[in-house]
């Protein structure tokens, strides 16, 4: 059970390397299905997407926004983690 | 503890991961405005009962809000980090309704789905207002809803936690994209096959999404049988385990 969490847990980072360098180019070498499917398909059935009424995708800001995104959603995983699964487990335990 | 170590390269790595969301919901502008209120008017009936369903389990059992604070974030995060897929050069995200639904419940977890991605069009240009009401619905109410119901097939069938996990994983995932491919090609095929269009988008997905759907289904059934391990009394309390053979 250990060795396969390890493994996936290697997995998972290896993917999420090669997410975090394969978007360095102004075009993605790694376009998002909403890219290649929902906006392709759109696009030839007649709609198109229209930009964002809160834009936030200008210059660093959105990079900022997901950087602030990512840690708090990883801050509150941990801590509601820590709360059920160690101190959670402690207190039944006692 | 040990678990925990196991996992920080994937929570280090999400913090690596801070780039534009390049994803699978449907982005702003793309449902004409008809469609766009009739999946509010949809999807609005299952959150409103989503929201009684939290507060009763809240009030029940105070221990349900850490669930609610560890598999909200975790939807969050895990719908709009994208993972590339080299088999299909594009990236796409899991849905990880699935997960949340057996641990918080269906309902609440379309409202989990909700305020994700009511967040993610606020601040992150992903998905849109307009199409809001399409995706919480394509994501929220089928994901959650499909993901449930074959987590509680598998058990049924007696297989075990983890592959009952697994196939609740890769339900959620698969038809959360079967609904967008739906939602999309109701609003829009125009005079074109309704099923062809839908096919053909449905299809358009499936090099990205299935290995991806197993790899949610990985991580869904690790996290059940990690929770039945060092928790089994959140499981009994959510009656996973006790009916049936683990």
């Amino acid at each position: 059970m250990r060795r396969s969490l390890v493994a996936l847990s290697m997995l998972l980072s290896l993917f999420m390397a090669a997410a975090a360098t394969g978007q360095e180019d102004e075009k993605p070498k790694w376009p998002g299905v909403d890219e290649t499917v929902v906006e392709k398909y759109a696009k030839e059935l007649g709609r198109e997407a229209r930009a964002p009424f809160f834009d936030t995708d200008q210059g660093d800001l959105l990079l900022f926004l997901f950087t602030l995104a990512g840690a708090i959603g990883g801050f509150s995983v941990g801590y509601y983690w820590h709360k059920m699964f160690v101190a959670g487990r402690k207190d039944r335990e006692d | 503890m040990k678990m925990l170590r196991n996992f920080l390269p994937l929570f280090a790595g999400l913090l690596l991961v801070p780039r534009p969301a390049l994803a699978m919901h449907i982005s702003e502008g793309i449902l004409p405005a008809g469609w766009a209120i009739f999946w509010f008017v949809m999807a609005a009936p299952f959150v409103a009962w989503g929201v009684r369903q939290i507060n009763r389990r809240k009030n029940a059992d105070p221990s349900y809000i850490p669930l609610i604070g560890i598999f909200g974030a975790a939807v969050f995060v895990f719908s709009c980090f994208p993972i590339p897929v080299p088999v299909a050069g594009s990236t796409a995200h899991p849905a990880g309704t699935g997960m949340a639904a057996i641990f918080l419940g269906p309902f609440a977890s379309v409202v989990v789905a909700f305020i994700s991605l009511l967040l993610q069009a606020l601040f992150l240009a992903h998905g849109g207002l307009t199409t809001l009401g399409g995706n919480t619905f394509s994501m929220g109410v089928m994901g959650s809803l499909s993901g449930y119901g074959a987590f509680r097939l598998g058990r049924l069938l007696r297989l075990n936690l983890f592959w009952s996990g697994f196939l609740a994983g890769v339900t959620a995932d698969l038809v959360t994209y079967f609904g967008t491919s739906f939602e999309m090609a109701l609003a829009l095929h125009g005079t074109k096959p309704f099923l062809s269009v839908l096919g053909q988008i449905y299809l358009a997905f499936m090099p990205t999404q299935i290995p991806l759907s197993i790899l949610e289904g990985a991580v869904t059934g690790g996290m059940i049988v990690y929770v039945q391990k060092h928790r089994p009394d959140i499981l009994r309390k959510l009656k996973v385990i006790g009916e049936v053979a683990k």
